[in-house]
């Protein structure tokens, strides 16, 4: 079981390192959201800390669904997928293997870029370990509930339309969460963020069970 | 029946209201080819997705060992099989192809049958290329070498020549009556007639949906076989 699901994630790991197509598209659009923001919203003359956790997000949330969109049309090639469901073993497998890789590049793009966004939008930097502790639980939710609608967009043709407007009706809880919980976290009143956060991790735990045992029966062609 | 090897029982399978295969039965025993011939549309695609558990059947049963294939669990870590598509990626050298695919099957000593496989097909040279640079024959080679990779028991191949030029086909074919030799399973999609003739045991011709014809490769000869193909399908082979 998490032998099959390790091997999808080297293998994805492998070629994304060669394409470089997710980390890219994700890391390009997110940048250019917070570059758009500081200027829409003028960081000089406007304190945005108020604002900041929803911009940060926002911007997060869409670039991540760029990623998403792309994660399994590699299978889809050359119905590399029919291999997989081929292979021995339970093809939640091929769940698990496709969302551990999904947060390791979202969660990634948001190390390098959370110091970009603070720096973009004049907010000075606070939160610490709460606040990497919200990037890796919210990223957990989006990435699950991402990867599941992904597979389940997959065999429909207008898969790229299809994702966002499955996928956005469902990360409600998870932006709120997100939001809360950051803004908890950078006021440094670790009560709130620990409580949002809590919320964040029963939310995680659904997007993961539930894929989990409904992916058995999704990959039927 | 000896209960070894795989049968299919009364195989129908209704995509709406089009029935695509009807009734269909066969029986595959160890160390034994079947080919199946057909004209497009027949069905043979279909019957082999449903044999390999990628679809399921709106009636009728699966049996490998003696035993009924349900979601196919037992059947799959027994199966090897080349369809359409080759199930590469492109992005991935010929060998991490081979390595994942190992992986997922847990292949013992995995780097060592790897290198052997790659020899195997023709393949060492271009190790270490990426698939993407591949021409389509060279995919093939490495396709069939990934159905074969863990010693599978069962072999499903849908139109394996496809893409292969003359010293690919002779390879095919050996790999073929190897793979019978050691007790091999093989069921055999094509439209290569006198190259599969020779190498198959048994033919079963599928038309609409339904087996309507059959007999021994050994048994008859190229013109009994375009008359026989003729009555089945209605038209002549090629
Ligand atoms: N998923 C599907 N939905 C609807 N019709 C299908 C599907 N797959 C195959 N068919 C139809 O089934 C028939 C047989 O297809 P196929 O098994 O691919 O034939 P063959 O391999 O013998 O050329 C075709 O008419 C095809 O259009
Ligand atoms: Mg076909």
């Amino acid at each position: 079981m998490l032998a099959k699901s390790m091997a999808i994630v080297w293998k994805d790991v492998v070629v994304e390192f060669r394409a470089k197509e997710i980390l890219a598209a994700v890391l390009i659009f997110a940048a250019l959201v917070a570059l758009i923001f500081g200027f829409a919203f003028d960081p000089v003359e406007h304190d945005l800390t108020g604002i900041f956790p929803g911009l940060m997000w926002v911007a997060y949330f869409f670039a991540g669904t760029l990623g998403l969109n792309r994660s399994f049309i590699t299978e889809k090639q050359n119905d590399a997928l029919q291999g997989l469901v081929l292979a021995p073993g339970d093809r939640s497998a091929i769940f698990l293997g496709k969302f551990l890789a999904n947060w390791l590049f979202m969660t990634l793009v948001e190390l390098i870029l959370t110091p970009v966004f603070f720096a973009l939008l004049n907010v000075s930097f606070k939160g610490g370990l709460l606040l990497a502790a919200v990037l890796a639980l919210a990223t957990v939710g989006f990435t699950a509930a991402g990867t599941f609608l992904s597979g389940l967009a997959a065999n429909t043709r207008a898969s790229e339309v299809l994702l966002p407007i499955l996928l956005f009706p469902l990360l409600v809880p998870v932006v709120i969460g997100a939001v809360r919980a950051t803004a908890g976290a950078m006021a440094g009143d670790a009560a709130t963020a620990v409580a949002w956060l809590r919320a964040l991790a029963a939310y995680d735990a659904v997007f993961v069970v539930v894929p989990f045992l409904v992916f058995e029966y999704l990959l039927e062609g | 029946m000896s209960g070894a090897g795989l049968a299919a029982r009364g195989i129908a399978k209704r995509f709406g209201y089009r029935e695509i295969l009807r009734d269909v039965s066969l029986e595959l025993e160890p160390g034994q080819i079947c080919a199946i011939f057909g004209p497009n549309g027949a069905g043979k695609s279909t019957l082999l997705k449903v044999l390999a558990c990628l679809t399921r059947p709106s009636a009728g049963e699966i049996l490998w060992e003696g035993r009924p294939v349900k979601d196919g669990a037992s059947l799959r870590a027994a199966m090897g099989m080349v369809g359409h598509g080759t199930f590469l990626y492109d992005l991935l050298t010929a060998e991490e192809n081979l390595l994942f695919y190992g992986r997922l099957y847990r292949v013992g000593d995995l780097r060592r049958r790897v290198s052997e496989i790659l020899e195997r097909v023709g393949l060492g040279f271009a190790a270490r290329d990426p698939v993407a640079t591949f021409s389509r024959g060279m995919k093939q080679r490495l396709t069939i070498g990934r159905a074969l990779l863990h010693r599978p028991r069962l072999l499903l191949m849908d139109e394996p020549f496809t893409g292969l030029d003359q010293a690919g086909r002779s390879l095919l074919i050996d790999l073929l009556r190897e793979f019978r030799g050691g007790g091999g399973a093989c069921l055999l999609i094509s439209h290569d007639f006198a190259e599969t003739l020779d190498v198959a045991d048994r033919f079963l011709i599928l038309n609409r949906g339904r087996i309507a014809g059959a007999g021994d490769c050994g048994a008859v000869g190229p013109a009994d076989f375009a008359r026989l193909y003729e009555d089945a399908v209605g038209q002549p082979p090629d």
